[in-house]
């Protein structure tokens, strides 16, 4: 029986790896590849520049300013989304007073809220980012009709159009748009945990806080980390809302060019699609160093329950 | 109670999965559209020449248009499409119509795989680089067409029927004409004869007089001025020719060449100062700056403001929101003032609509035949009757009767004279003109973010950036 062991497990990886080779390893060395050359994208003729696409890379302000975005947008939007996708978790799963007969459940309709704060998740992105166009509109768009209706025109703003709040406005789509799906995704983790970790920790006298930060989060660590690196990688991304919902695209004085976007104009727009792959190339480094940092970070002892 | 070890697993799954999820369409859809093929395409025969078939097209060769389906829809390509047809009974059948708004995206990995249409009008927001087509060789030289004899005249060249500066747009750098420019488009500064009218003023010929029209307007709640602000390139359409107005010609060559110091020179200052007075008194619509076209002009539609810089496409554009008697027009810059070294209508008119021919296509000739076809006066009636645009050529327009706009920019061409201008920064170098002089420095300044001293050094700047960027082919005006 053993011999014949190796050789069935080549076989049936063969496939598998052959697959991924093609479909996978090979398009990210081509793109290594072309970031070395003067590529238009237009035409199949171009020659070997050498360093010279980074070169320019380095020394390009707007690359810089994506880039700040992004580290902006993967600092901010996965902690508020995790954030807030924790508390209604919890909120409707064990946040509730004790009915009868249930020591543990959540607040009273949480299952209706579980479907509204699911909703956005089957909106496409592109419809996302299409209506909070119109919601964000200065002139008749739903904020700043709002703020005229309740006296506070006075706070009414350019929303989109203004270099110092556009990039917060995106902020606000993106976490609304997947919040929803932690709840879910939380919800589910939530109820993995038994309910006389929660019994005990209810005889013992601890409150809604002490219970989520002694019991819920420690064992819910191994669900939060993956959402972290998934939502992340949503922040390093975030290309679809740039492209439909900002002026320009790419946002009044560039304030909301992301990396994804400035991809797209390289290769869309100039005719530069060396110089588009090299940013590419930029961008799997960060999402590696990402990736990296956030594994790193969250390792720690797991508990066996 | 649940093991730990199989989380672990499925997390680790994910956690390469999603990392995959980000890097993997980021760069496989650049590099799947990577050099393929090679550039020696397989060409039909030639057909034979005669007075009928001046370009010698293969009577039974297929054709294969592209259309970009825009403002101007694709309707009068296909019409024209049907004449070559008719023209050339054996392909009837063999002329494959596409139309789409997204040229690059659907053309790109044609071009690069080397099959190429025969015809195509690369227009849009997803316009190909017309630089970097030319620049890498990718287009067929219209030289042929244009000494061929016109369809309705065999007296005269199809150059000679062209409106003044069409065929000049279509060259690069020496003879070859790399693209024909289909539409004629008037820019300037549109408003409704009706509206001004009920304000009990005039059209403003100087600068004066339009704060002073502003002033009335604001009296009654009407702003004066709007314009696309999540696209503020639409501004130069008015500022370009003010320029070049204040201060000839040369200024606006110099900023085209790319030349130092261009932007500092004081006419630009001195429009630019006009502008931002604009903005400074309370002249433009509130929320312009986060407007798109459609939105500023349906404002504009409904009187909520006098004034938008715009081209003719706006007419067919904004059909659907115009009231009836709203009664188009479309004027030149007001004059600064008496020291302006052009007179007053002094506008930007030039061709719009590129129609190319790529190096590879198939059938060339086929391509260039149909272009002829469309150039032809009977083509060119059933154009302007259907998107209200002028054509590239000169006339077609007797008999018609014009919609108001139409007319008015018809007018407005006649009254400039010679004074048309023509800056190339929007064919020559479309990110400079749109992202960074556009979007970057005028949109700034008339959302009241920048003042004009700051907007010229940044205008400036973006202008030395892009003459140092040896990736970007530069051009000159001759």
């Amino acid at each position: 029986m053993q011999h014949g062991k190796y050789r069935f497990i080549a076989g049936f990886l063969a496939l598998p790896v052959i697959l991924y080779a093609v479909f996978v390893i090979s398009p990210f060395v081509q793109a290594v590849y072309y970031s070395f050359t003067d590529w238009t994208g237009l035409s199949s003729d171009f020659k070997m520049v050498g360093f010279k696409n980074y070169d320019w890379l380095l020394h390009d302000d707007l690359f810089w300013k994506a880039v700040g975005h992004n580290v902006v947008l993967l600092l901010v939007v996965p902690l508020v989304t995790l954030g807030l996708g924790l508390f209604f978790a919890f909120m409707l799963n064990v946040g509730g007073r004790g009915r009868k007969n249930a020591a543990v459940s959540g607040v009273r309709g949480s299952g209706l809220y579980k479907v509204i704060y699911f909703f956005p998740q089957v909106l496409s992105i592109a419809i996302v980012a299409l209506l909070f166009q119109f919601t964000y509109n200065p002139r008749n768009g739903a904020i700043n009709s709002f703020l005229d209706g309740v006296g506070l025109d006075s706070l009414q703003q350019q929303w989109l159009a203004d270099p110092k709040l556009a990039l917060w406005c995106l902020m606000a789509v993106m976490v609304w748009s997947n919040v929803g799906f932690y709840v879910v995704l939380f919800s589910a983790g939530m109820s993995s945990i038994p309910r006389d970790f929660y019994e005990a920790a209810l005889l013992d006298g601890a409150n809604r806080i002490k219970t989520f930060f002694k019991i819920t989060l420690p064992l819910l660590w191994d669900t939060v980390q993956t959402g972290w690196i998934y939502m992340g990688i949503i922040a390093l991304d975030a290309f679809a809302v740039v492209q439909i919902m900002t002026v320009g695209p790419g946002g009044p004085a560039d304030s909301t060019q992301v990396m994804g976007y400035y991809v797209y104009t390289k290769t869309f727009h100039d005719g530069q699609a060396g110089r588009a792959t090299t940013i590419g190339v930029a961008m799997l480094i960060v999402t590696l160093i990402f990736a990296v940092i956030v594994t790193r970070l969250g390792r720690r002892e797991r508990l066996e329950y | 109670m649940g093991s730990t070890s199989d989380v672990g697993r499925r997390d680790l799954i994910k956690r390469s999965a999603a990392l995959g999820l980000i890097t993997v369409p980021a760069m496989s859809a650049l590099s799947a559209c990577a050099s393929g093929g090679d550039d020696d395409s397989k060409k039909v025969d030639k057909g034979k020449k005669s007075a009928k078939n001046p370009l010698a097209v293969n009577e039974s060769a297929a054709l294969d248009v592209v259309i970009f389906d825009g403002g101007f829809g694709q309707q009068y390509a296909k019409d024209a499409e049907a004449e070559y047809a008719a023209a050339f009974p054996k392909t009837k059948g063999k002329v494959k119509h596409a139309a789409t708004q997204k040229i690059q995206t659907v053309l790109q990995p044609r071009f690069n795989g080397g099959t190429p249409p025969d015809l195509v009008d690369n227009s849009g927001a997803e316009q190909m680089d017309m630089g970097t087509l030319v620049a890498k060789n990718q287009l067929t030289d219209l030289t042929p067409l244009l000494d061929a004899p016109s369809l309705d005249d065999p007296k005269k060249t199809v150059r000679e029927t062209l409106r003044p500066g069409v065929v000049e747009m279509g060259q690069f750098d020496g003879k070859p004409v790399w693209i024909l420019y289909y539409a004629y488009t008037v820019y300037g500064v549109w408003y409704s004869k009706s509206n001004l009218a009920k304000l009990d003023v005039e059209y403003p010929e100087t600068w004066d007089d339009m704060l002073k029209v502003c002033e009335k307007a604001k009296k009654k709640g009407i702003a004066g001025w709007t314009y696309p602000g999540k696209y503020p390139y639409y501004l130069p359409f008015s500022l370009y020719p003010f320029i070049a107005k204040i201060g000839g010609r040369d200024v606006l060559d110099s900023i085209d060449n790319l030349e130092p110091n261009a932007w500092k020179h004081p006419a630009v200052k001195a429009a630019f100062e006009a502008y931002y007075e604009l903005y400074k008194k309370g002249y433009i619509l509130k929320g312009t700056p986060g407007l798109t076209h459609i939105e500023s002009q349906t404002a504009w539609n409904q009187g909520k403001a006098l004034f938008i810089p715009n081209g003719s496409w706006v007419e067919n554009e904004a059909k659907k929101t115009t009231p009836k008697d709203f009664q188009m027009a479309v004027a030149a810059p007001s004059s600064l003032d008496k020291s302006d070294k052009l007179p007053f209508g002094t506008l930007w008119a030039s061709g719009g609509e590129p129609f190319i021919v790529p190096k590879s296509a198939k059938n060339p000739e086929g391509g260039m035949e149909l272009l002829r076809i469309m150039l032809g006066e009977k083509s060119t009636k059933n154009f302007i009757k259907q998107v209200s645009s002028l054509s590239s050529l000169n006339g077609g327009t007797e008999g018609l009767s014009l919609p108001p706009g139409l007319a008015s920019a018809q007018e407005a061409l006649t009254k400039a004279g010679k004074n048309v201008v023509n800056p190339r920064m929007q064919d020559w170098y479309v990110t400079l003109q749109k992202q960074q002089i556009g979007v970057g420095a005028l949109g700034e300044m008339m959302a009241g973010r920048m003042t004009p001293a700051e907007t010229i050094k940044k205008c400036q700047k973006f202008a030395d950036d892009t003459a140092k960027d040896d990736a970007v082919k530069k051009y000159k005006h001759v």
